[in-house]
């Protein structure tokens, strides 16, 4: 009898709600924790860049038009269909980062957790943050949070999978759309995610995953006129990340600098509120 | 010539199942009442008996606050995240089981299936969701970092939404680390019963929630067992003044929301036809058994012929009938009890020299039914201006500056909501500031989401639910 023959999966970019391949026709070869051959990664390019931005525009009215409970019940989703996979993920997490598995299951346990307490935050920030202020006059004011519009995340290169989700949950659940830089070295989680986000009523475009090198792909986002913030978590060399704020300086991108994260604490609200634009309603009170 | 009419178009009852009997939920299991006693649930459209329950006894309501209280430690010390997944999964299973529930409270309580289905049953599942999301964020609540829970919660609920009010009530009791000794209305008990199967779907630990089903006496028991810690009613002012009295000298918390008699305010640069609208939610809606109903309609005089001859207009068009019936807009009175009482105080209304007009609608033969009524010629010292109805009763009385629409809104011992119908923004917001009500809706009314506290001023309680504020309500700061 002879062995069957397994059927390996494409890795391909996730743009727009579509698995494409790099336009450059490009990918980079991608070695488990024993140096085994484990696939051939699409590297994302200049064009597949600005096409996820284009994605991430065009999906940012309707993401930011949901109710927040509506949001709120999708991010809750994604940590379902999470949990769903946490045999494939777990096995991912051993082969090719090189986890034990008991370390594995505690990651997608802390993932799932974050996509829920992050989810819950959906229909509640605004009530934290907002405001009515009373001003010294005859007038209602009050100023609500809104979404910056379009978020590049540079995702941190190790913790391939917590770390990538506590970067992009932050960005979404506040009504920003995201083009996310995968981990270079560890794009195979990536890839699964966005599968799960592919079967999570996450509309296409609100979350773009590209692999490739931040390096490379990095400046086109950071100088990009149609991106409005960029997280450089990822961006840990630290000339790299200086180069890239002073770029994000074009349209006067918010910029959140790379800084060592214990990805295991709670996160706090930090990470959303940078995300957020601060809009300040005045109406007169008289008849 | 064309037909308008509807044809009958049935919600099917066949997703609902009843037992013949129903015992009380204690400790995660469902068992007979040490009282022996059992009472009969009514359809009120019919008239028929749908099911037997348990009338709950002191001793009953012992075994469940004790329940409460072994679950408490537990319950309480698990990680909020940990609730958290135990609350989402009740809100997962109530989307999941919609419209059983529907049906059944429909049956129930003689609402329209259009509601429960649309309003009452998505609203209670968002609430589970928003209150599940409060379990593991705590130290956002304003109490500090490391809030408290009360311990037991003793809860009484109404009956006019009754799946609507245990959700108001224990889901942010439970997302807070409470446990919950639940009674539910004598009339309406049977949604609350099968909530108890949701828990025990979610494999919610056993004692953390208690159905405790009966009437007055298992409410007071509720209320007064020195085993709860923290009391939440919803119901009339009378109730919640005993309730008041009853608690005091000790350490429980209370939070009551009561009765009211909102005032839905008509200016003459209002939107007529979306005011109209909104006069008619505001008093028919849930046939009028709405504690911040817009009962009394103060509708400024240089408009008040208009606002009048089209609100008769539309009024005429709401189909009264059957509540299984998807096209039905208003549907049966919940009880003999409640219908009494809207006659006795429309009556009232006659007897002081009010203008009766009723809705030419035709009612069905049996079961409880009373038909969407406007009085004119209102004044203040009427019985209909100042009691509140809980029915399809809307008192209408006329103003000339909103100075006058002002004073006359806050004329009343109530102040749990309010309407506003202008055009004029400012007028608008100086004119919410004014009242003294705990919910203002501005051109709209009746508007109710889990983000958003509600409660009432003076004598329509305290307390919030909903919100941060309500959240607030089953914590507290640590010692």
């Amino acid at each position: 009898m002879t062995e069957r023959i397994d059927v390996k999966k494409t890795y391909k970019l996730f743009i727009n709600g579509k698995f494409v391949r790099s336009e450059s026709g490009y990918s980079y070869e991608i070695l488990d924790a024993k140096s085994n051959f484990v696939a051939n990664v699409s590297l994302a390019s200049r064009k597949d860049a600005r096409d996820a931005v284009s994605a991430a525009r065009a999906a940012s009215k309707a993401w930011n038009g949901l109710t927040a409970y509506n949001r709120g019940q999708i991010l809750y989703r994604i940590g379902e269909v999470l949990e769903s996979r946490r045999a494939q993920l777990v096995s991912e997490l051993v082969q090719v980062d090189g986890l034990t598995e008991k370390r594995a299951h505690r990651v997608i346990d802390l993932a799932v957790d974050r996509l829920v307490w992050y989810a819950g935050w959906a229909d509640k920030l605004a009530a934290i943050v907002g405001s009515n202020n009373p001003v010294a006059g005859p007038f209602f004011n009050f100023s609500v949070p809104e979404p910056s519009g379009v978020v590049s995340v540079i995702a941190p290169s190790r913790d391939s999978l917590l770390g990538l989700i506590s970067t992009i949950a932050p960005v979404i659940v506040t009504g920003n759309t995201a083009v996310v830089v995968t981990s270079y070295a560890l794009p195979i989680t990536a890839i699964t995610f966005a599968e799960i986000l592919a079967t999570s009523d996450v509309p296409a475009g609100v979350v773009n995953l590209l692999t490739g090198d931040y390096a490379a792909i990095g400046p086109w986002l950071a100088e990009h006129q149609d991106v409005d913030a960029i997280d450089l978590t990822g961006a840990e060399n630290p000339e790299k990340a200086a180069e890239l704020e002073a770029l994000a300086a074009v349209n006067i991108k918010r910029v959140l600098r790379p800084k060592t994260e214990d990805w295991e604490s709670n996160p706090g609200v930090e990470r959303m509120r940078y995300w957020l634009e601060t809009k300040t309603v005045w109406h007169p009170i008289g008849f | 010539m064309t037909n308008f009419e509807y044809a009958p178009a049935l919600e099917s009852t066949s997703v609902v199942n009843l037992r013949e009997h129903y015992g009380l939920f204690i400790d995660g299991k469902f068992v007979s009442p040490i009282s022996e006693e059992f009472a009969p649930t009514l359809n009120p459209a019919t008239g028929d008996v749908l099911t037997q329950y348990a009338v709950g006894n002191e001793a009953d309501v012992d075994a469940a606050v004790r329940a409460a209280q072994r679950a408490f430690p537990r319950w309480s010390k698990l990680p909020g995240s940990e609730r958290a997944k135990y609350l989402y999964r009740i809100a997962r299973i109530l989307q999941e089981r919609a419209r059983e529930f529907a049906v059944l409270e429909t049956l129930d309580n003689g609402k329209p299936i259009k509601e429960t289905r649309d309003f009452d049953l998505p609203q209670v599942a968002q609430h589970f969701f928003y209150h599940a999301g409060w379990a593991d964020k705590l130290e956002y609540a304003g109490y500090g970092n490391n809030p408290q829970p009360h311990g037991v919660a003793g809860q009484v609920i109404p009956w006019n939404f009754p799946m609507l009010m245990l959700a108001w009530k224990i889901a942010p009791a439970l997302a807070a680390g409470n446990t919950v000794v639940l009674k539910p209305a004598e009339t309406t008990p049977l949604t609350a019963l099968l909530f108890a199967e949701v828990c025990q779907q979610a494999d919610l630990p056993k004692g953390v929630v208690n159905i405790v089903t009966g009437a007055g006496a298992t409410g007071a028991s509720v209320v007064t067992h020195p085993g709860v810690n923290k009391v939440a009613f919803t119901g009339s002012t009378a109730v919640g003044q005993k309730i008041a009295r009853s608690i005091a000298g000790t350490k429980k918390q209370l939070t009551l929301e009561l009765g009211g008699k909102g005032a839905n305010i008509v200016f003459d640069d209002a939107a007529i036809d979306q005011a109209v609208d909104g006069i008619v939610n505001g008093i028919f809606f849930n046939q009028g058994h709405v504690c911040c109903a817009g009962s009394r309609l103060l509708v400024q005089e240089s408009v008040a012929d208009e606002v009048l001859q089209k609100l008769q207009n539309r009024i005429s068009l709401l189909r009264v009938g059957n509540p299984l019936d998807k096209n039905t807009d208003v549907g049966a009175i919940n009880s003999a009890a409640q219908l009494a009482r809207i006659q006795e105080l429309a009556n009232s209304g006659d007897l002081e020299g009010a203008e009766r007009w009723s809705s030419p609608c035709e009612l069905p033969t049996t079961g409880f039914w009373f038909p969407p009524t406007i009085f004119t010629n209102v004044s203040a010292s009427h019985r209909i201006a100042r009691e509140e109805i809980f029915g399809p009763v809307l008192s209408v009385l006329t103003f000339r500056t909103p100075a006058e629409a002002i004073e006359k809104a806050n004329n009343t011992p109530y102040g749990l909501s309010a309407g506003i119908w202008s055009e004029k923004g400012s007028k608008v917001m100086a004119v919410a500031n004014a009242l003294e009500a705990g919910v203002v809706w501005i051109n709209t009314f009746n508007k109710f989401d889990p983000t958003s506290p509600f409660g009432g001023y003076k004598e329509s309680g305290y307390g919030r639910e909903g919100g941060i504020a309500g959240l607030a309500s089953y914590l507290k700061a640590a010692n």
